[in-house]
């Protein structure tokens, strides 16, 4: 048997600290808490026993060093910000929450969210076409990618805003055949609020699609066998089995489009649309405060970006869950830890 | 009690009644991929409630064989069928039609399968692996599959694990949660590709005990395992497969004590000694 000596050996490092605590009465349960020992322990045994020892953490002053250099140099790039007369503050303040910026904010919102939304879910489907068995479906997918990957966003938005030049009405219909349902004038179907959520959301959906079918093939191929054994749907396995897997890793790289998609809105100002980046820019051709109106652009896409990876890190850390065997702590949970040993310590001392 | 709890017992087959569902007929069942032939022309009934062990050298086509069997690998020629209905295909007048996706994940509900490495769902705890097939596949409700799992997980000896996930369980917990899975949907028929093949050896045997105490249950069960102790100990059957055919089948005294066949021997000698002298 080779358990046995296993065995031994546990049960004999066990009885070791209760050993130390008889050696010293009425501290038992506190031996941990750096209380130094009564007895210290006798010279020249072969198996020492710190249990009575107190836990000194390592101590990193370069660390306190680099801070101290960065804190520096950050107040002084807040300092000059803040005196620099020609960042014009007050005028950014005056801009920042005007009812026009605050209305281009919102149609920036607006787009990223639909385009955004529209983009994830076309580019889902479009994965799920790219790995599909059947080679028509690939075949559709890859050319779609292929195209809205290859040609300018910008050239892609005034292709569909003057879809009305090429042509010039819409029809649903049989097709060669004279048979239409319906018919409409392309000028009053493609909008510019249209063109630009058209061009958005196909552009996105072509980089999507790629970003989801890297993540589903991150997922081991183990798992979708195991739930083909169990005779769960091809659909569901998709959605519950292996989607969920893959959105640890599509996540980090969604976002990135994401943050990337609220800042490339701006690109509509080709169609005069006024969103956020757009209506600065009539501002100021107006009032010439260049500098100070780029700065409340700049500032909103600060914030929209910041909100943005908050959530980010909530998202992803609620797609760890099982992925990680102990989930880390959040910033909050944290500083609370953080505060309560400090408090713990004072108490002690 | 709990499995995990009943070490070594030996045990006598009890089932009470003899059961009547699980049979499997595999009859002259062909299947390459690409240029190689990995099985070639295999027969094999296995009775209702019997216990069969597949041994055989490595790559000689047991994973694959026993993959056919849940039609996760079709086979080229030859059938498989189950309690007489053919796996995959449905028998019209003079021909096979190939059956759907909808029908062949059906026929799957009726055969669980346990995996060498688990393939426990990583994002799901130990209950909602087992809970999930029930749910969706077999239109149990949530509560009822739930009030099953924990039962069943109670069976394997986890029931204090339920709401752990997957990589918080060792290898051996978690292959028994992937057998209380399989088990949730009343499997006729249990598949087991080497299920202790990647555990460390001392949690061999709480997998195994686990199996063994499902052999009594009257259910069909189909290991493919390299413990030659356990399926001389649990199995009615033993098939020795090599270069994809069966060389011999017999009971396991008959397979381990005196086996007719060159192959058998040598394979038997190479593996069997060693594992004697621990
Ligand atoms: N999908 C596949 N494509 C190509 N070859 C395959 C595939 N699956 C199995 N094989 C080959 O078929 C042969 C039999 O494989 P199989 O997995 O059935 O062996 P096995 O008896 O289970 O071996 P082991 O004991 O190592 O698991 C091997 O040579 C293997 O390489
Ligand atoms: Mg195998």
């Amino acid at each position: 048997m080779t358990i046995a000596p296993t065995d031994v050996e546990q049960a004999a490092t066990r009885t070791a600290p209760q050993a130390a605590g008889t050696a010293s009465p009425g501290e038992g349960a506190q031996t941990n808490n750096a209380v130094p020992p009564a007895l210290p322990p006798a010279p020249g045994r072969a198996a020492a026993d710190y249990s009575g020892y107190r836990i000194v953490a390592a101590r990193h002053p370069w660390r306190w060093a680099g801070t101290a250099v960065v804190a520096l140099g950050l107040a002084a790039v807040l300092w000059s910000l803040a005196t620099n007369p020609r960042w014009e503050w007050d005028v950014v303040a005056q801009w920042f929450t005007a009812e026009s910026v605050i209305r281009g904010l919102g149609e920036t919102l607006k787009l990223t969210v639909i385009a955004g939304a529209l983009g994830f879910v076309l580019g889902f489907i479009l994965a799920l076409m790219r790995l599909s068995a059947s080679p028509l479906l690939v075949s559709v997918s890859w050319t779609f990618s292929w195209i809205f990957r290859s040609t300018p966003l910008l050239v892609q938005m005034l292709l569909w805003y003057n879809l009305g030049y090429l042509y010039e009405k819409i029809s649903l219909g049989i097709p060669f055949t004279s048979v239409t349902f319906f018919e409409v004038q392309t000028t009053t179907l493609v909008s510019q609020f249209a063109a630009a959520i058209l061009g958005l959301t196909l552009n996105q959906a072509a980089y999507s699609a790629e970003i989801i079918r890297g993540g589903i093939l991150s997922v081991d191929q183990g798992q979708l066998e195991a739930a083909a054994a169990l005779g769960i749907p091809a659909w569901r396995r998709s959605t519950r089995i292996v989607l969920p897997q893959a959105m640890r890793s599509i996540l980090p790289t969604a976002f990135n489009e994401i943050i990337g998609l609220v800042k490339g809105t701006s690109i509509v100002y080709v169609l005069a649309y006024s969103e956020l980046f757009y209506t600065v820019q009539v501002i100021y051709n107006r009032t010439q405060q260049v500098l100070p109106l780029l700065l409340v652009a700049t500032l909103w896409y600060i914030v929209i970006t910041s909100v943005l990876s908050v959530f980010q890190y909530y998202i992803e850390r609620h797609y760890a869950k099982g992925a990680v065997r102990t989930l880390p702590l959040t910033p909050l949970q944290k500083a609370r830890k953080f505060f309560t040993i400090r408090t713990n310590a004072r108490n002690l001392t | 009690m709990t499995l995990a709890d009943s070490q070594t017992t030996v045990l006598t087959r009890t089932t009470a009644v003899a059961p009547t569902r699980g049979l499997v007929e595999i009859t002259a069942v062909h299947k390459s991929f690409g240029s190689l032939h990995v099985l070639r022309g295999v027969s094999l009934t296995v009775e209702p409630g019997s216990v069969t062990a597949i041994l055989g050298p490595s790559g000689s086509g047991k994973s694959t064989l026993l993959r056919t069997i849940n039609h996760l690998e079709k086979v080229d020629a030859g059938y498989v069928a189950i309690d007489g209905s053919l796996v995959g295909y449905r028998k019209r007048g003079n021909s096979l039609h190939e059956l759907r996706e909808k029908d062949i994940l059906k026929q799957r509900t009726g055969i669980g399968m346990v995996f060498q490495n688990f393939n426990l769902f990583g994002h799901l705890t130990a209950l909602e692996n087992v809970v999930e097939a029930p749910v969706v596949a077999q239109g149990k409700t949530k509560a009822e599959a739930r009030r099953r799992g924990l039962e069943l997980l109670e069976r394997v000896g986890l029931g204090d694990k339920a709401g752990a996930y997957p990589r918080q369980l060792s290898g051996g917990q978690q292959q028994r949660v992937a057998i209380a899975r399989a088990l949730a949907l009343d499997p006729k028929i249990l598949l087991f590709d080497e299920p202790t093949s990647a555990l460390d050896p001392e949690l061999v045997n709480e997998v195994l005990d686990v199996i063994r105490e499902l052999a009594t249950s009257g259910t069909t069960l189909v290991i493919v395992t390299h413990e030659m102790g356990f399926a001389r100990d649990v199995a009615d059957t033993v098939v020795f497969m090599d270069q994809g055919q069966i060389v011999e089948s017999g009971t396991p005294a008959e397979i381990f004590a005196n086996p007719r066949e060159e192959r058998t021997r040598g394979f038997l000698s190479k593996i069997i000694e060693p594992a004697f002298n621990i």
